[in-house]
């Protein structure tokens, strides 16, 4: 109870809260896109390669979205020029690209001069979050939901069957980098609360965990929000109470919901899976 | 539907490597086609060169004489199997319905008659009582038919099919020749990229034979000769008599 009257007290734990829920959410849909085409290396790629984006913006003096945004299609496009026009296989690209724009990063960074360091940026601050970057993250939020809901046709099934989608018609490639601006304005919108290192734990364990859950597509978009939100609010309130730091606090409490699920759950929760398989072993051996 | 489908010099390489390397074919709409030729003769690699799947270092694909970019919304394509991530969160009937999706519009939902159209599809190929299973637990005949299914909710006039035979039961197979022929007889045109050579005889009215480059083309019984076949396949002809090709 005490942590509901911090909230009603504290603006900044509302800020951090708010924020933290939006960001939980908008990284569950983009997580569930980004687990089923098989990307999960491209998220933590581009969540490094903002980096220098998000220094140059200090230099500039303008909003880090700008430039964080710029570089993490920049990024998008360098995997995919390099893979598609040499043997160099997908991941591998990934790897080249996304290591060199994090070091450019971390040079600029010392470089820029700021009040905020680079420990801030990679691991995240939600308790300092401004009013400026509350708002920014509830804009992407409402870009992100806005997008997937009016293109939800079309990314199912370029995201289930891109040959097919190909096939009648659809711009496969343009819907691909329209989800790489996705990601990357959820990678953005997620680096103040659990920073860059993190952000790909909660695009990735979140949307796995609604994985395990579902058969059907619209209710892992929902479930994976549904966990990412829930990760947020628990991470936030054990992070504040116990003084801890939030984001690798909120990927815990992800991780833990992970856990319970990948144990328990009725149709790939490994418990019941040992169960059937015993059973059906008893049964034939009767 | 009266007309042609048309293949001019359509070559296709990776990374340098000719796959496929000038071929060209016509065949009249209406025709249930079979590609054949041994693994690794680019028997896919042409069928998604001619969807425009795969860039093209040349060549041209024509139907009814206007380049098929103009027909895409009257394809159907079916992927191999092993293509497809049987994972992946979706139900039968929604994988059916997906078929529905190139005849909406953007931000246009499937409506109520596009589910009953969907289902009824799935009832052709014999699957409706497995409209809310997941993909993943079907066998692979069953699979197949559901592609099929998803296929014909797309009320196409084209037809192309990567593979379909493979690994699927008999009566599966059976039901799918019969249901492509029915389209045949219904004026669809179908390519069916196929490996086994047992009853390409009762499965298909014309043949493409290529081994990378085009063999020969046109009716089946002019295409099945063993000069031919033995150049495509390139060993004994006994194999292949052994294999079930009468000549």
């Amino acid at each position: 109870m005490d942590f509901i009257t911090d909230i009603m007290t504290y603006q900044f734990l509302q800020k951090a809260l708010i924020t933290s829920i939006a960001v939980g959410i908008i990284c569950g849909i983009i997580g569930s896109f980004i687990i089923l085409r098989g990307m999960a290396l491209m998220g933590d790629a581009i969540s490094h390669a903002v980096l220098p984006g998000v220094a140059i913006s200090y230099m500039l003096g303008i909003n880090y979205f700008y430039g964080a945004v710029t570089f993490g299609i920049l990024t998008a496009i360098g995997i995919g020029v390099v893979s598609q026009n040499s043997r160099i296989k997908n991941d591998s690209s990934i790897g080249i690209v996304f290591t060199a724009f994090f070091s450019l990063g971390i040079i600029l960074i010392a470089q820029a001069q700021t009040a905020t360091d680079l420990t801030q940026i990679l691991f995240g601050n939600v308790l300092s979050i401004r009013n400026s970057d509350m708002i920014m993250t509830l804009i992407t939020s409402a870009i992100i939901i806005f997008a997937v809901t009016a293109f939800y046709k079309e990314l199912l099934v370029s995201t289930f069957d891109e040959t097919m989608a190909a096939a009648y018609g659809l711009p496969t490639k343009l819907i691909h980098y329209g989800i790489m601006v996705l990601l990357t304005l959820a990678t953005v919108a997620s680096l103040q609360t659990v920073g860059v290192v993190l952000v790909v734990a909660m695009l990735i364990t979140p949307a796995a965990t609604a994985y395990l859950l579902t058969n059907r597509f619209w209710i892992m978009l929902i479930l994976s929000s549904f966990f990412g939100a829930l990760s947020s609010v628990i991470g936030l309130y054990i992070s504040f109470k116990h003084n801890l730091s939030s984001g690798a606090v909120i990927v815990l409490t992800a991780t833990a919901l992970f856990i319970l699920v990948f144990i328990f759950s009725p149709k790939q929760g490994v418990l019941w899976r040992s169960l059937r398989s015993r059973k059906s072993r008893t049964a034939m051996e009767h | 539907m009266n007309g042609l489908v048309n293949a001019n010099n359509l070559s296709v390489s990776y990374y340098g490597k000719e796959v496929v390397r000038n071929v060209s074919f016509s065949f009249k709409t209406g025709n249930l086609i079979g590609i054949i030729g041994p693994n690794g003769a680019g028997k896919s690699t042409l069928m998604k060169a001619v969807l425009g799947l795969v860039p093209r270092d040349s060549g041209r694909v024509e139907i009814c004489g206007k380049p098929i970019k103009e027909s895409q919304k009257n394809i159907a394509y079916v992927p191999q199997r092993s293509n497809i991530d049987w994972d992946f969160p979706i139900l039968v009937r929604d994988t059916v319905l997906l078929g529905t999706y190139p005849k909406l519009g953007l931000f246009q939902k499937p409506r109520k008659s596009d589910k009953e159209w969907a289902y009824h599809c799935l009832e052709k190929v014999g699957m409706q009582n497995y409209s809310k299973t997941q993909i993943g637990e079907l066998s692979g005949g069953q699979q197949q038919r559901v592609f099929l299914a998803r296929a014909l909710a797309q009320k196409a006039s084209f037809f192309f099919l990567d593979e379909p035979f493979v690994g699927i039961d008999v009566a599966s197979e059976k039901m799918i020749i019969d249901i492509l022929q029915v389209l045949r007889d219904e004026g669809k045109t179908i390519f069916v990229v196929h490996h086994d050579l047992t009853k390409v005889k009762e499965y298909f009215d014309e043949l493409i034979l290529m081994n990378k480059e085009l063999i020969e083309s046109g009716p089946v019984q002019q295409v099945i000769r063993p000069e031919l076949m033995t150049r495509a396949y390139k060993m004994d002809f006994h194999l292949l008599h052994k294999m079930g090709v009468e000549v």
